[in-house]
């Protein structure tokens, strides 16, 4: 008869002493992602002060990041939910201009402005929906399929407008502008709104339904259909929380113009996509981190006033910003461990 | 005298004209655990899917709890607390334990958001009653860093989580070592304490006659023998027999449902 080696399990005591009882290490340990590009961030900073002090001491600079940053949040922090479940997007920028058009043609016919942030959040959620259908119910590639709905979407409103913007005049003295696109007590209103909106994120990528069922369709979609979970629901899901991102993301560009342009968000692609990696989410899906992908905006959207603030001429702005993605995702390489 | 907790009566299955199951009978009782052995093809896989209600039988008759069920499917196998651990567990290995405990299951509020701390003290008292227990993982580890025993102990606790009163492992030890198998071993034995049942499949006879108390070995579509533990006298008696019925040309293959009174199948 065969002879069983003793049980070791049965020894383990009931009590638990793990880096996770230690509050600040089970911090680290599950926002060491988040803390990594947090890292990047600071250092990059730091090089940058260094090289100018005068410059990056005074508050002037930091404002004007602060004003341009939250549309870039908008946009990065759902692409991060979208790349965890194992997809991409990449018809947010025309989505965001679609969102924006609505709210510029609910202003321009004398509406309440509150009625077209609506109306662009509305528009942004069916494009979404839209988008992800395409992908999920006919099985494409979301990468040439998002693609090409950016094209598609895009040139829309290029024939609808024929290349004409929209000025909203009227929204400058209104009561909206002051809630979302002012000062408030010295920072630009937009700040608030998008760690608003962070926060939120992350309560709902963490601890909502939605979220984790995000992780585990980008992690096993087979085990979470075997588990009841409506994988294709999900994924759908996603890419509407990517058009309501990208719908917050074309108001309050357009709140800082006052002027809808029909090429609305077209200079946020490569950046936003940049910005979901080097804010610490892996491109295979499974695992992410929604406050890297603010981070990894504000690093980002950062590279380009730090250079040419630290005194160097815009020919080198391409050069850095390509150097600090590949330096900050060889640091999350060595960072995290993919397990299968 | 035990309570039967599942019985099957003359179950057959056809596709078309080849038969995967030829009139199988079996039962398990509460806190039992009944080892189901046989041979590529025996009809183990069709045995387990028409339990799991993801098969319809052809033919045949299912009693849980002495009470015959009509109209046998998924939602009726739930129904009736069967839950079945696949080989391959259906595990997301990124996420946490907890997260695979709950998975498809999270209970939110009327928001929809989570209660993690509920969450987690759910699924130690889960863990703790497999006596899947250790100094080095938490609920909140990741799947990813648990060894193929302790991944398997994840998936029963899930199928306990779900309220399982039949726990069909499918091939739970396959690929495991010997402490990974022992692992295993102890987390049956917890459920088995705990009162519920197991039908524990295998290609590994030693491994099926340590932890069985009773076997049913399946050939070809068939029961080719049912009997309990006290019955067989080692593993060996068991391969001998099993070797039996995959070479019938010894002669020496017994009538289907041969009564548990059977020492070996050799008679």
């Amino acid at each position: 008869m065969q002879q069983l080696s003793p049980d070791t399990t049965s020894k383990a005591t009931e009590t638990w002493s793990h880096p996770h009882d230690n509050p600040l290490r089970s911090f680290m340990l599950t926002n060491r992602a988040a803390l990594g590009s947090l890292a990047v961030f600071l250092a990059m900073l730091m090089i940058f002060t260094i090289a100018n002090p005068a410059v990056f001491t005074s508050w002037t600079l930091y404002a004007s990041v602060l004003t341009t940053l939250p549309v870039a949040i908008f946009l990065t922090v759902p692409l991060v939910f979208i790349v965890t479940v194992g997809e991409i997007d990449l018809s947010f920028p025309a989505t965001m201009g679609c969102a924006a058009w609505a709210f510029a043609l609910v202003v321009q016919a004398g509406y309440e402005p509150m009625l077209g942030f609506a109306a662009a959040l509305l528009t942004g959620a069916i494009l979404g929906a839209f988008v992800g259908a395409l992908v999920v119910y006919a099985n494409l590639s979301s990468l040439i399929a998002t693609l090409g709905m950016n094209f598609v979407l895009r040139g829309l409103i290029l024939i609808f407008t024929e290349g004409k913007s929209i000025s909203l005049a009227s929204l400058t003295d209104n009561w909206v502008l002051k809630v979302f696109s002012s000062e408030i007590y010295g920072v630009p209103a937009q700040i608030y709104w998008a760690i608003a909106f962070t926060i939120f994120s992350m309560f709902l990528y963490t601890r909502h339904r939605f979220g984790v069922h995000i992780h585990i369709v980008g992690d096993n979609p087979d085990s979470a259909s075997q588990m009841g979970i409506n994988v294709n629901r999900v994924r759908v899901g996603a890419f509407v929380f990517v058009g309501i991102g990208a719908a917050f993301a074309g108001v309050f560009s357009t709140m800082i113009n006052f002027t809808w342009w029909p090429t609305s968000g077209d200079g946020y692609l490569l950046p936003v996509l940049a910005s979901v990696f080097v804010g610490g989410t892996p491109t295979w899906g499974g695992i992410g981190t929604a406050l890297g992908g603010a981070i990894g905006a504000l690093t980002v959207s950062f590279i380009q006033t730090g250079i040419v603030g630290a005194g160097l001429s815009g020919f080198y702005v391409q050069f850095f910003n390509g150097l600090i993605i590949i330096l900050s995702l060889l640091g999350h390489r060595w960072n995290q461990i993919r397990y299968r | 005298m035990t309570e039967r907790l599942i019985e099957l009566r003359d179950i057959r299955k056809s596709y078309g004209n080849v038969y995967a199951l030829g009139g199988v009978s079996l039962h398990v009782d509460k806190g039992e655990v009944v080892g189901l052995l046989g041979d590529n093809g025996a009809g183990k896989s069709t045995l387990i899917k028409i339990l799991a209600g993801a098969v319809r039988p052809t033919d045949g008759e299912i009693l849980i709890r002495d009470k015959t069920v009509n109209g046998w499917n998924a939602a009726r196998s739930r129904e009736a607390g069967i839950e079945t651990v696949f080989q391959d567990r259906a595990l997301a290995v990124q996420q946490s334990i907890v997260r695979n405990i709950f998975m498809g299951n999270e209970q939110g509020n009327w928001l929809g958001f989570l209660d993690l701390k509920h969450e987690v003290a759910e699924a130690s008292r889960l863990m703790r009653e497999i006596g899947f227990t250790s100094k080095v993982f938490t609920p909140n580890s990741i799947v990813g860093q648990l060894s193929g025993g302790e991944r398997q102990g994840v998936a029963i606790a899930r199928a306990i989580y779900k309220q399982a009163d039949l726990i069909i492992l499918d091939e739970p030890t396959t690929a495991l070592s010997l402490t990974e198998t022992a692992k295993v071993f102890h987390f049956v034995r917890q459920v088995r304490a705990s009162g519920r049942s197991i039908l524990f499949i295998g290609h590994n006879i030693h491994h099926v006659y340590d932890i069985a108390d009773r076997f049913v070995v399946l050939d070809r579509g068939k029961v080719a023998l049912q009997v309990s533990r006290d019955k067989v006298g080692s593993a060996e008696d068991l391969i001998h027999f099993m070797e039996l019925v995959a070479h019938p040309e010894t002669n020496a293959k017994p009538a289907p449902n041969t009564s548990p009174k059977h020492k070996k199948g050799a008679a």
